[in-house]
């Protein structure tokens, strides 16, 4: 942790063992024969699974199931003329990503790696053709973001941060709409569906419950009694329910809450109950790294006079803040893969989605194919989101402080 | 009054931190008291415009639907409230056997993550890093309706060592019935127990005397399985009959059919916990300073040794916090259960919700439920970890 890379990269490595093949084989897999036993059980075992793996994915897997509802999977329902909006918000993300990497990372070696895992990302939206066009428009923003963050990083860093922020409500608006008549016109969130509808409530998800999260955790270490218990009990009480329970409530009782004659439709009432979900355990996040924050900061905060509001303000949440940002990551891809459950509660999203492929005729007896694909794309996502954390944790050196 | 102590602080009361602390906590309890009555209020309204009452008599009323499998006696014409009780044993069950099975797997796959064998080590690591990222319930459904529910059918059922049938329709295994002597034999178990309650206390008490602490876990299910051994000979009659699953017709008798609902939950929760366990496994291990390690190499102990004396003591402190909220995790997606059909409290709360159109009392019943059993397992795991503590002090 302490030992920096320069001071370490002056000291010599120490010589390595000559290594032919063999003799890697024996070090690393025949140490003894308890070792060489597990080896060739491991060996058996991996064999077992892969062969026949291997061999239904090139014989006889019905992959096309994929490609014909890729559009489907993608965005379900979402007006076929409107999808260019889409594509806007990914030229966005690859401009604020681009900037981000350049403010944070630097490195180029890294520029190009995400320079060549966005297209594979985006070839997974979709076949439909001019799709090109956007890959390339998604290279060249994401160049560019680069590219001025490392024209005037000091600069930039704050513009990146703040478009980072303003990114998320803005998708949603442009997704949204507006009025029919405008520039936009408003598509009714029950056409949302598939990827795009479970990226969507993560990030609504995340978005709104931050702010409730924050000042929840914040009750929680107040010395106010009455709001301190208020917080341990809207905490302790969602964080000890499946999210399932809250979404159900969500679809069957929200309405009745709220006065009669407004009625919010299925995805809202998904998105109030991830909210609310959300905001407990983003409330535990950000209390972890409150308490990370050395007691003589609040002591040198009222040492210099300022009011409680002012010390948060200005001393506390800004370092609480900073800390918890991979914290954060990590609990946006917890939501992203708990954002299925909305498809037990009768939502569109990705699963939902492929279960209504799997119940047409045509594509009856394709489990396997569709929730192969699934499982990827889930796990695409996941790994390169904690990729991506652990490179953010490094960069913002947290901990090292 | 206040003016004299007003004057005694010479500080306006509007800024006196004491008035203002009672003054904001007052504040924010009427918001949110306020913002509760006009919610509740809102339901009163709808709930009377729509003509549904609030109460609990629907527990008493007929459930007038089938349960997939029971552990207590249930039937179409059973009340909603023993239908519950079904679904709330179901997610023990289900819950129960999880975290034993996840915590062992997990503890293999955490410590084969750490081995030196090549392949063995890199084989738990893509274990881990697949299982992790993606969903439970996509991995839960993948098994039930990719892997389970096309299993060949019963009459062409496969068969494995045993003799285990795998069909469609579920898994059937050997079991043991209870024969003429079971009712003089279960009070040998009982004995049994005792035995080896109080060989693994008289060894703890040794150990902690002479400072050499014998394999508890070693002698105490020995003293166990002795007693078991000699009742098995002493007691008149056939303790336990064994029962093999032989296929009739359209069905197997004998033997023990576990649904492959059940089958596809309880596996599915247990490896996808037992990746996160085997993390925090590893995660305890590596806590423990190399030092630690070498020292015990050092004195001359035997890997053995090292693990059990030296490294397990101090990564198990480590490991139980983080452990008690994968067992947390846990009991709440048992609730995904009912993506494959399982019927679980959740299941069942939904289809009597469905029938009866109660929703309020049937999602405190369910929060209720679910609450209980988080308080009870982390007031559980609390206890052990409290208790390790004070031992190794």
């Amino acid at each position: 942790m302490t030992t920096s890379a320069s001071s370490r990269s002056d000291v010599l490595p120490p010589p390595s063992e000559r290594y032919t093949l063999l003799g890697w084989f024996r070090k690393n897999l025949f140490g003894s024969w308890l070792d060489a036993l597990l080896t060739l059980i491991a060996l058996a075992f991996a064999v077992a699974i892969l062969v026949p793996t291997v061999r239904w994915a090139t014989t006889s897997a019905r992959w096309e199931v994929i490609p014909n509802n890729v559009e489907l999977f993608m965005f379900g329902s979402y007006p076929r003329d409107q999808v260019w909006r889409l594509w806007l918000c990914l030229w966005l993300l690859a401009l604020v990503t681009g900037m981000l990497w350049g403010v944070y990372v630097r490195r180029r070696s890294f520029m190009s790696l995400f320079l060549i895992a966005l297209p594979v990302l985006g070839m997974l939206f979709t076949f439909a053709s001019g799709v090109w066009v956007h890959y390339a428009a998604m290279i060249v923003a994401g160049l560019a973001g680069w590219a001025l963050a490392r024209w005037r990083p000091r600069l930039m860093s704050s513009v990146a941060l703040v478009g980072t922020l303003l990114f998320f409500p803005l998708v949603i608006l442009i997704i949204r709409g507006f009025s029919e008549e405008s520039f936009l016109p408003g598509v009714a969130t029950n056409l949302w569906g598939g990827l795009m509808l479970s990226l969507l409530i993560s990030v609504v998800g995340i978005v709104f419950s931050f702010p409730f999260g924050v000042l929840l955790a914040l009750g929680r270490q107040s010395n106010l009694p009455a709001v301190r218990t208020l917080s341990i009990l809207y905490i302790e009480i969602i964080r000890g329910v499946p999210l399932i329970t809250l979404l159900f409530m969500g679809q069957v009782m929200l309405n009745f809450f709220l006065p009669s004659g407004i009625v919010v439709d299925r995805v809202i009432r998904a998105m109030v109950a991830v909210v609310m979900f959300a905001a407990a355990y983003l409330a535990e996040n950000v209390r972890g790294g409150l308490q990370a924050i050395p007691k003589g900061q609040y002591e040198a905060a009222d040492a210099v006079g300022l009011s409680g509001f002012h010390k948060m303000t200005f001393i506390i949440l800004p370092q609480a803040l900073r800390a918890v940002i991979p914290v954060l990551v990590g609990q946006f891809i917890g939501l992203f893969k708990d954002t299925t459950l909305v498809a037990l509660v009768g939502l569109l999203d990705l699963l939902g989605i492929a279960r209504g492929v799997l119940a047409n005729p045509a594509w009856i007896g394709t489990q396997l194919e569709v929730y192969l694909f699934l499982a990827f794309i889930y796990w695409i996502f996941s790994y390169a989101m904690s990729y991506a954390s652990r490179r953010l944790e490094v960069a913002l050196g947290v901990g090292e402080r | 009054m206040t003016t004299t102590s007003s004057e005694q602080h010479a500080v306006p009361f509007w800024r006196d931190e004491r008035y203002l602390q009672v003054l904001a906590q007052i504040l924010v309890v009427a918001i949110i008291a306020g913002t509760l009555y006009y919610l509740a209020n809102n339901l009163v309204t709808a709930l009377a415009a729509q003509n549904i009452p609030i109460g609990f008599d629907f527990l008493r009323l007929t459930a007038g639907f089938d349960i997939g499998e029971s552990s207590i006696a249930y039937s179409r014409a059973s009340t909603n409230a023993q239908a519950l009780l079904v679904g709330v044993l179901n997610t023990l069950r289900v819950s129960f056997l999880g975290i034993i099975f996840s915590t062992i797997l997990g503890a293999i796959v955490g410590v084969a993550r750490l081995s030196n064998n090549w392949l063995v080590n890199k084989l738990a690591g893509i274990y881990v890093e697949i299982l992790r990222n993606i969903p439970l319930l996509v991995f839960l459904i993948f098994l039930y309706s990719a892997a389970f529910v096309k299993l060949p059918r019963i009459t062409e059922a496969l068969e494995l060592p045993g003799p285990i049938y795998l069909t469609n329709r579920g898994f059937f295994v050997p079991w043991a019935e209870p024969g003429d002597g079971w009712s003089t034999y279960r009070w040998v178990l009982w004995v049994g127990l005792l035995v080896a309650i109080v060989v693994a206390w008289v060894l703890r008490r040794q150990g902690q005397r002479t400072g050499r602490m014998p394999l508890i876990l070693l002698w105490a299910p020995l003293a166990f399985v002795v007693v078991a051994l000699l009742g098995w000979f002493i007691v008149p009659g056939q303790p336990l009959v064994s029962s093999i699953p032989v296929l009739e017709g359209r069905n197997f008798t004998g033997g023990n059919g576990l649904t492959p609902e059940f089958m596809a939950v309880l596996l599915g929760l247990v490896v996808y916990t037992s990746a996160f366990i085997a993390e925090v496994v590893r995660a305890g291990i590596q806590a423990v300073s190399k030092g630690q390690r070498e020292a015990a190499t050092a004195l001359g102990l035997s890997g053995f040794q090292t693990l059990r004396l030296v490294i397990l003591p101090q990564a198990q402190r480590v490991i139980i916090p983080p452990l008690t909220s994968q067992y947390l995790n846990l009991t709440k997606n048992s609730s995904l259960a009912v993506a494959a059909g399982y019927p679980d409290v959740y299941a069942i709360g939904r289809t009597i919700q469905n029938q009866s159109g109660r929703s309020i009392e049937i999602i405190a019943l369910m929060m209720i439920v679910y609450l209980a059993f988080s308080l009870g397992t982390s007031l559980f795991m609390n206890w052990y970890n409290k208790r390790i503590r004070l031992v190794e002090r």
